[in-house]
């Protein structure tokens, strides 16, 4: 098995006090590591063991529920524990912050365009800023545990941001206030990582 | 002349009485904070009570959804615990389900949909927006939660609806089994329902995304809701977290059957107007 449950790339109460210690620990615990162990055993035994994550999400469609469910929670939740950081907060620069003013003309545009992609919404579910085929980036929502790499997905592309808006993301410290809960995390975003993740992208 | 004028003074009166006048006392540590809500569109007497009265029981939704009104709970905050917490029971009516009434209200406004039941906009979401979709169903279904559940609820239904479900489950239990997997299975946010079929009159299962209901027509199987369970997180993540299925094992303890039951024998006089 390739697949390994990563461990949190800080403490459970490093977040604080925009993410609560105990939301962090059950997400991780419980949440992401359902996720983990539902996949592992919804591909053991069939030849998805030996695809990347990437290929399985290519050809979704006619992968199981329990694949996609499963399999885009794993990812999902690997990368949001990854763009978030005790010292993030502020603005990109560089190359991501180049690329962001071109799309969306200014850093603060851009965040008003994510801010309604993850406010509206409806469910669960999460919003992503991603790099399409043609390297422009684009702002998008998804239901569920979906993700733009999903061949289902309205807007396809390479997520290097994501914002799971699902209840349990929040519910304890924010309630019903889903937007104070996406305002707070602008505070955390670890804008090298997501920079990082965007130079991947255009190799 | 005087006759009329009397009758004017008449509604303008029963208007302005609380609507449901059992929950104001139970429901002490609630704010009032929405002006009281007149509806915008009443034609005759009958409809005036009807709205007054609103419970949100079978008939009641047969009115134009501009006339319908935020229903008050039918108990205090606190009356389900400990199935469900205090918090969540009031921010869940309060907040969420307050929400969505006030943005069905909103995007109904000013179309021709105001003069429309809900079961006739169920029967059609397909034709109408996200918003009236969403919100018009996050209002019906949890009016029918609320109406569903009762501090003295829980034990197994009797009589009638214990004939239906067996005839139809094979057992309470097989039924409560099946729900239960139905409300446990269902991928982020959703609802579990029991349902008439209004073809065999029989009863059935089914689970619905987000605020969708049997009775909309996006629905695979379509059916007159009995009685519902929210599945989205707020429902129970404040005392629950991720168990999910303690919650819904739970709630059967505050199951008020007597309801089940009502509307089970009520969908036989309406089912011809639901359309
Ligand atoms: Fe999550
Ligand atoms: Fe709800």
């Amino acid at each position: 098995m390739n697949f390994e449950f990563p461990a949190l790339p800080y403490a459970y109460d490093a977040l604080e006090p925009h993410i609560d210690r105990m939301t962090m620990e059950i997400h991780h615990t419980k949440h992401h590591r359902a996720y983990f162990d539902k996949f592992t055993a919804a591909i053991q035994g069939t030849d998805l063991e030996s695809k990347s994550l990437t290929d399985i999400f290519a050809e979704i469609s006619k992968a199981p529920a329990a694949v996609r469910n499963n399999g885009g929670g794993f990812y999902n939740h690997n990368l949001f524990w990854e763009i978030l950081s005790p010292s993030g907060g502020g603005e990109p620069i560089g190359k991501l912050a180049e690329a962001i003013n071109a799309e969306f003309g200014s850093f603060e545009a851009f965040k008003t365009k994510f801010n309604d992609a993850a406010a509206n919404r409806f469910g669960s579910g999460w919003a992503w800023l991603s790099v399409k085929a043609d390297k422009s980036l684009c702002v998008c929502s998804s239901a569920n545990q979906d993700n733009p790499l999903m061949d289902v997905h309205d807007c396809p592309g390479t997520p290097i941001l994501g914002l799971d808006v699902w209840e349990h993301a929040y519910y304890l410290k924010y309630q019903n206030r889903r937007p104070d809960y996406i305002g707070a995390f602008w505070n955390l975003v670890n804008w090298n990582k997501v920079s990082e993740n965007y130079e991947k992208t255009l190799k | 002349m005087k006759k009329q004028l009397f009758l004017v003074m008449f509604l303008v009166g029963l208007l302005s009485l609380p609507f449901c006048l059992t929950a104001q006392q139970a429901v002490k540590s609630k704010t009032k904070t929405d002006a009281k809500p007149v509806p915008a569109v009443l034609s005759t007497a009958s409809e005036v009570s009807a709205v007054a009265g609103f419970a949100g029981k079978g008939e009641d939704w047969l009115i134009p959804s501009a006339n319908l009104i935020f229903p008050d709970l039918p108990y205090a905050y606190d009356a389900l615990e400990p199935v469900i917490d205090r918090q969540t029971v009031e921010i869940h009516y309060d907040k969420h389900h307050r929400g969505y009434f006030n943005n069905f209200k909103k995007a109904i406004a000013g179309t021709d949909l105001e003069t429309k039941s809900v079961y006739s906009i169920f029967a059609d979401i397909d034709k109408v927006s996200t918003a009236v979709r969403n919100n018009a169903g996050g209002f019906y279904n949890h009016v029918l939660y609320w109406s569903n559940l009762s501090p003295d609820g829980g034990g197994k239904p009797t009589g009638e609806l214990l004939e239906v479900i067996t005839r139809s489950f094979g057992s309470y239990e097989t039924f409560v089994q099946k729900f239960n997997e139905a409300a446990k299975t269902r991928f982020g946010s959703g609802w579990a329902w029991l349902s008439v079929d209004p073809a065999s009159k029989e009863l059935f299962i089914s689970s619905t995304a987000n605020q969708d209901n049997p009775l909309m027509s996006t629905e695979e199987k379509q059916g007159f809701p009995l009685l519902g369970m929210d599945v989205w997180e707020h429902a129970y993540y404040l005392k629950y977290q991720n168990k999910r299925a303690d919650y819904v094992e739970s709630f059967w303890n505050k199951v008020n059957w007597q309801d089940v039951q009502s509307r089970y024998a009520e969908y036989f006089k309406i089912a011809a107007r639901i359309k």
